[in-house]
């Protein structure tokens, strides 16, 4: 039997605001409340506030904590600046990726990794084992809530609830956190999304998330929706973001996943050998956009296929709100993995001509 | 804007969330309130060939919201006469109005005394 799943503070509010919920990684969150479309284009055009309280947050505090990310991450942390974050991974030795995470680094010498829900107690043995023992790493995933503010006008509201005499919001640049006291609780923003908009994830106490997002949602006039997991996940998707679990795994390693610009090469760190070797040699199979020609819909597990062979899998499939076709991303044989290609995949049964696109599969017209 | 939730007692159902709507010896074939509510908001109709066979509790489509794909189960069989086109063009139809416009195939049936097999508004709902 699976255990019961488990509520984010902010659970009741979304009973009430008629959500339909879901279990997601042992946690019970909304899919969405009015509808996936809706709440989807009303990130694009508009905003969006997403409870993501369900995310991992560990704070990684001592002498040792920088040598442990060192050897522990696949990006190089000494390039961040206090205020700054990045894009990186957790590796298993055989560079396969045990998670994808941001990390930040805070003031007064405290890192913050944030994690993905499913894998928070993966991430925390797999940084344990590493026995850095002047490294001290808290798990704060239970004392902490996490809302995301996504869309264009996302800054515009942020001002109306932020603190005078403090650099506006729409001055902080992406990827760059700071405290702040938002809507009268005490916060970090965090200005990193998993939209493609522009916006912030604010991370406060769980006691006070409440107050968060009614301060938030107080301010309606600027068009801000309550949105679920169902128009996160199509977002992701249309900016080619990679969900974890999914399009990467411990069995993919990021050079495969074509997410080789955000691993700093030329260090040790654990799995970087195969990383090096897979940098200099090529891979066999890489992560591609794929865009079906039709009217279809790919799918989580469809084949990929070129000259009726099968050369590859989908990983992630949607119709695309913006672009009104279906998208998917998918491994294939390296020798397919050119934009521009044409493969096809079977979707139920039925070959439909897919593209292979450079990602992102949507952009915002300049 | 969802449909409320209803099941219309001169419709007769099928334990697999379809419904049929008779007369003569033509039938109208949908899916219930409740199938497109677990289904999401859906996007896409796969409709069968004008002039194809349908055959009783098997698939003769498939219908996908944004998160999942669903075949539709036939209720009866016969041989497809018209396809629901306003629901390929807009298939969120099926969200709005499950038994008015969002209808799906219309069906010549082979034996319409098999529609007294099927559920009646009351059975169906007891199965839910």
């Amino acid at each position: 039997m699976a255990p019961t799943p488990r509520k984010t503070p902010l659970h009741d509010r979304h009973v009430e605001l008629g959500a339909r919920m879901v279990d997601f990684a042992g946690w019970e969150m909304p899919v969405y409340y009015v509808g996936i479309n809706e709440e989807h284009r009303a990130v694009r055009a508009r905003a969006g506030l997403f409870d993501v309280s369900h995310m991992g947050q560990f704070e990684i505090t001592g002498t040792g904590a920088e040598g442990l990310l060192r050897k522990a991450l696949a990006s190089d942390i000494d390039r961040l600046e206090e205020g700054q974050a990045q894009y990186s991974f957790l590796l298993n030795a055989k560079g396969g990726i045990i998670d994808d995470l941001i990390v930040y680094k805070l003031p007064n010498k405290v890192w913050l990794l944030v994690v993905n829900a499913g894998n928070i107690a993966i991430d925390l043995a797999h940084l344990k084992s590493f026995k850095h023992r002047a490294a001290t790493i808290t798990d704060v995933s239970d004392v902490t809530a996490m809302i995301a503010l996504q869309g264009p006008v996302a800054m515009e509201l942020l001002a109306d609830i932020w603190p005078k005499k403090t650099p506006a919001p729409e001055t902080g640049k992406p990827f760059t956190i700071v405290e702040r006291v938002v809507a009268g609780v005490p916060s970090r923003v965090a200005y990193t999304g998993y939209t493609g908009e522009p916006g912030v994830e604010i991370m406060c106490a769980a006691d006070r998330a409440g107050d968060l997002w009614d301060g938030i949602l107080a301010r309606r006039e600027h068009g801000v929706v309550p949105s679920g997991l169902g128009a996160r996940d199509t977002l992701r998707l249309e900016v080619g973001y990679p969900l974890h679990g999914h399009d990467i795994n411990p069995k993919t390693t990021p050079i495969e996943a074509s997410l080789g610009r955000f691993v700093h090469l030329g260090r040790e760190f654990m799995g970087s050998d195969v990383l090096d070797k897979q940098a200099a040699k090529g891979v066999k199979r890489r992560l591609v956009g794929l865009k079906i020609v039709d009217r279809a819909i790919p799918r989580e597990g469809y084949p990929i296929l070129s000259g009726g062979e099968k050369i590859g899998t989908i990983t992630s499939g949607t119709l695309s709100p913006s672009i009104d076709r279906g998208i998917g991303l998918g491994y294939v044989a390296e020798m397919f993995s050119k934009p521009g290609t044409v493969l096809q995949v079977d979707i139920r049964g039925r070959l439909r001509d897919a593209e292979v696109v450079k990602l992102p599969f949507y952009k915002k017209e300049a | 804007m969802p449909a409320d939730e209803s099941y219309p007692a001169d419709l007769r159902y099928h334990r697999d969330h379809d419904w049929v709507r008779v007369a003569g010896d033509e039938a109208t074939f949908g899916i219930t309130w409740h199938a497109q509510d677990a289904l999401g908001e859906v996007v896409f109709f796969e409709p069968p060939t004008v002039g194809g066979r349908v055959e009783a509790d098997g698939s003769y489509g498939s219908l996908e919201s944004v998160k999942a794909v669903s075949d539709v189960i036939a209720p009866l069989a016969g041989t497809v006469t018209a396809v629901n086109d306003a629901v390929v063009e807009s298939p969120e139809l099926v969200n709005e109005a499950p038994y008015d416009a969002g209808w799906l195939i219309r069906v010549k049936l082979d034996d319409v005394a098999a529609v007294e097999a099927l559920l009646d508004a009351a059975a169906y709902q007891a199965t839910l």
